[in-house]
């Protein structure tokens, strides 16, 4: 692969008729053997990684959580930091399949399919960690107001409590608007197969679709609808995460400016994300024609912006910590900057402060090996960024005798790498079994180029009335 | 080639839409009512006994007063079952053929104590004290359901921690004369029955099952002994009360 690609403002490149769209796309479904070595590599270590997640959290059910480095004074760690950082992953997802599309804006078509599914994964991961700190998961349903024999409610004034809602909701409705979005693919997959068993499994997921108007006209209305619906939960779920930390009184936590600094940067690590996966992906499967450098370029750019947001962050939260004047605020921004974990700060401002910069440069933004890179190193600052938010205040609280030093220990780092591993597998095994690529809306677009007479014109038919070009593998090609 | 589905199969996606609505909620239906059965709570259950004892023979019938038995009721936070010296005041005198006293017998002989099965258990993150509840008022039967006519003892009332907490959060509703807690037994034994009849509705019925709903009167009076026990009523439902 070339590593810098030519810019286009075309959002499907190449000579794609509709047919070649669904054959493209269908077909890494449909041909099995259309997945390499990479695949594979990244496949069985995600899967190996994943049986070593199950490895720890079967020893620490046994143990309990004293096998974390969590202890007096570091209440939390390594489990806190490693779910929010999972859960902004997850939304970029939900930015690009709910505001941008309600923005109308076409880019989005062919990364959103994926892009949704890494939030369902990212937030699987997630959510293991509170779900494991509780030391008893199988009682996780008291987290749930339900009428019990011990007449107990949870503590609705409690963030931990917002949290279990907060994150609930944004599965569920990522799941349900991520399957809806699926239908019509599904539905054109059943129809393209010969596997009697892929006919059945994607026949049985199309749930009778067949691409009637009427389908398309609920289907269109009820998409709309969860687009409106998750729209706020863009902004909602890592405002309530900041809350965990921005409703204590913890110097260094107790922070007004939390909830929009944490949505930024979840959106910033959230492109990080999509990059890495897209980066490669779209080398290995050819899918060069759809998720184009314009593509690349513009998240490059959003991962821009919401950096220097996220910088800007940075700066006020030292700024109010010295404007403040109280004590307590200036010290723990001291520690932070030179204390014990002055390393991990200045780390943090390399990664999110410093490295984001490159992306100013259009060169930059196209050179693919220097923006996956780019990408690792934001990763790599938002977990930092936690780090730094919650290990700091936590071993400098407010009685000296109680300072301590947060280490982690291997069953912190066997459940991050394990909740990774398990990220790549439902990834990996996600690209085998359902469409990457937004099928129909991809096609969608064609017609939309074609129609605006985009030079496009190639398509063996004339434009075809939009509900045709939508049709999942009726009509246009029999 | 042909579909695999017939459109009659849409009738099923339809129903696997409903049921994923309808799901959770009837999953928390049969939650609630197997958390609450008499399978998991043991409620009504009797226990397999190595002597069948009849509360119903011993209380109602030759009138022996539960003291006489729970000695400790008063006192402690156990009520204790009774050793077998206490049987074996009655038994080495009367029915001392009976087989079914056989065990006891022998528990007298070879000094060693009979092992009842505990029909009535707080987990042992609960702390519970007989002792204050007596004290209070309370009678047996308002937690353990009416003990006089068990013929074999069974637990009379789940120990949720939601039926402990009713009570704790409004003492008032429950709470009376301590001098009365035993004497109801005694009103309620076979043969008295003139003084039977004028029980009063509130004994009566605890008598007979357990539980009493308070009329404005009784329940003004409830309020005088919480005023007069001097029970805090705000810290009475604190966990610390019962998780130490
Ligand atoms: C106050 C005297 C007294 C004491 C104390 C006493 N019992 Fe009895 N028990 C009796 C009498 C009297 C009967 C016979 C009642 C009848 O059938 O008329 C009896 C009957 C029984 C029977 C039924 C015997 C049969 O063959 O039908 C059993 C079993 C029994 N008692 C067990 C016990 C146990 C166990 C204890 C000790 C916890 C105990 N009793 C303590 C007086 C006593
Ligand atoms: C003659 C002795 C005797 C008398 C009198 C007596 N009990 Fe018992 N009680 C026993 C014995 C023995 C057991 C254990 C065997 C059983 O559970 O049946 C027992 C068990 C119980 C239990 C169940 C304990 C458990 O296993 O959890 C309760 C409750 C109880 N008695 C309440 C009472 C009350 C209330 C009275 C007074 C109305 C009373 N008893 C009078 C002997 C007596
Ligand atoms: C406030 C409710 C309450 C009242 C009133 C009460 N009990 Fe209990 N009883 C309990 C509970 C709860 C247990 C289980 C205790 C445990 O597991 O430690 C129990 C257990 C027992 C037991 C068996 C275990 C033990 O503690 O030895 C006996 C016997 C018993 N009660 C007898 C009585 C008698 C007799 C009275 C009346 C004088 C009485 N109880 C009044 C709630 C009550
Ligand atoms: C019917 C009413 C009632 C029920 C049911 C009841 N309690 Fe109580 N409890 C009281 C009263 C009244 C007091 C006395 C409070 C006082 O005097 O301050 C009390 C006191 C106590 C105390 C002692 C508090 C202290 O300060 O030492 C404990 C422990 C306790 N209850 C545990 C329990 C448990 C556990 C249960 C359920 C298994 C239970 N109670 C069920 C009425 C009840
Ligand atoms: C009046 C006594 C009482 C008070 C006060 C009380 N509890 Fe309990 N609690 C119980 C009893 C009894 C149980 C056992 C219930 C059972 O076995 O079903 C229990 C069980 C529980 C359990 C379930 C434990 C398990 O593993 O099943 C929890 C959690 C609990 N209590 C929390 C609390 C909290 C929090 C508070 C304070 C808000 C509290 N309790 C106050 C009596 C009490």
């Amino acid at each position: 692969m070339s590593a810098r690609e030519k810019l286009n403002d075309d959002l499907i490149l190449g000579k794609h008729t509709y047919r070649s769209i669904n054959d493209k796309v269908n077909n890494v479904v449909l041909n099995q053997n259309s997945h390499t070595i990479p695949w594979a590599v990244c496949f069985m270590v995600g899967f190996m990684l994943l049986q070593l997640m199950g490895l720890v959290i079967l020893w620490l059910l046994y143990r309990g959580i004293g096998i974390w480095g969590v202890n007096n004074p570091s209440m939390w760690g390594w489990d806190i930091i490693n779910f929010v950082w999972w859960i902004g992953i997850g939304h970029a997802g939900t930015l690009i399949s709910a505001i941008l599309l309600l923005l109308k804006q076409s880019w989005r078509n062919s990364i959103n399919r994926f892009a949704e599914a890494m939030t369902l994964f990212a937030v699987a991961c997630a959510g293991l960690f509170p779900l494991l700190h509780t030391g008893r998961p199988y009682m996780a349903y008291w987290m749930f107001p339900y009428p019990n024999v011990l007449a107990m409610t949870p503590n609705f004034r409690s963030p931990l409590l917002w949290d279990v809602f907060a994150i609930s909701t944004y599965a569920t409705v990522s799941a349900v608007f991520w399957f809806l979005g699926l239908i019509p693919d599904v539905a054109s997959l059943r129809d393209r197969s010969k596997n009697p068993i892929f006919r059945t499994i994607f026949g049985a997921l199309a749930m009778g679709w067949r691409g009637a108007s009427s389908h398309w006209q609920r289907y269109e209305s009820a998409y709309i609808m969860l687009a409106g619906l998750s729209t706020p939960l863009v902004l909602s779920v890592h405002s309530i995460v900041s809350f965990d930390f921005a409703v204590s009184n913890l110097p260094g936590w107790h922070v007004t400016l939390f909830p929009p600094y944490f949505v930024a940067g979840a959106v910033y690590a959230g492109f990080a994300m999509v990059l890495t996966l897209a980066i490669p992906v779209r080398a290995w499967y050819n899918m060069k024609d759809f998720i184009t450098m314009r593509h690349i370029d513009w998240m490059a750019k959003v991962m821009l912006a919401t950096g220097l947001i996220v910088f800007y962050g940075y700066l006020c939260e030292g700024f109010f910590s010295w404007y403040s004047g109280n004590v307590f605020e200036r010290d723990m921004m001291r520690f932070r900057m030179f204390g014990p974990y002055g390393w991990a700060y200045w780390m943090l401002i390399l990664c999110n402060g410093v490295v984001p910069q490159f992306l100013w440069f259009p060169k930059i933004r196209t050179n693919l090996v220097a923006l996956f890179v780019i990408c690792q190193f934001v990763s790599l600052g938002m977990w930092l960024e936690r780090f730094v938010i919650i290990t700091v205040s936590l071993t400098r609280d407010f009685l000296p005798s109680s300072w301590g030093y947060f280490t982690p220990t291997i069953y912190d780092i066997g459940m991050f790498v394990g909740t990774v591993g398990q990220f790549t597998f439902l990834m990996f095994g996600f690209l085998r079994v359902l469409p990457m690529i937004n099928n129909f809306e991809m096609k969608e677009l064609l017609y939309r180029m074609i129609g605006r007479g985009h030079g496009h014109g190639h398509a063996a038919h004339a434009p075809e009335p939009a509900l045709a070009g939508h049709a999942a593998g009726d009509g246009e090609e029999h | 080639m042909a579909q695999v589905f017939h459109p009659r199969a849409n009738v099923l996606a339809k129903l696997s839409l409903i049921l994923l609505a309808t799901g959770p909620v009837l999953l928390l239906l049969i939650g609630t009512g197997v958390s609450r059965a008499s399978h998991n709570t043991k409620a009504g259950i009797a226990a397999d006994q190595p002597v069948p004892f009849s509360h119903e023979h011993h209380v109602s019938e030759l009138g022996i007063d539960c003291r006489y038995c729970h000695s400790n009721v008063e006192t402690s936070a156990h009520a204790t079952v009774p050793p077998t010296e206490t049987c074996m005041s009655c038994h080495s005198q009367i029915w001392t053929n009976s087989p079914l006293l056989e065990p006891i017998r022998q528990s007298y002989k070879t000094n060693t104590p009979v092992t009842w099965a505990q029909v009535n258990k707080v987990p042992e993150f609960v702390y519970f004290n007989h002792s204050i509840h007596i004290k209070r008022g309370l009678n047996c039967n308002i937690c353990h359901g009416s003990v006089q006519q068990m013929q074999l003892a069974y637990k009379g009332k789940p120990f949720f921690m939601v039926w402990c907490l009713n009570c704790h959060r409004n003492p008032e509703k429950y709470v009376g004369d301590p001098d009365k807690v035993f004497s109801i037994y005694e009103k309620g034994q076979k043969g008295q029955d003139r003084e039977y009849a004028n029980m009063p509705a509130e004994e009566r019925d605890i008598l007979n099952v357990g539980e009493h709903t308070r009329s404005p009167e009784e329940l003004a009076k409830g309020e005088e002994w919480v005023k007069k026990f001097n029970i805090k009523k705000k810290q009475l439902a604190d966990c610390w009360i019962c998780h130490r």
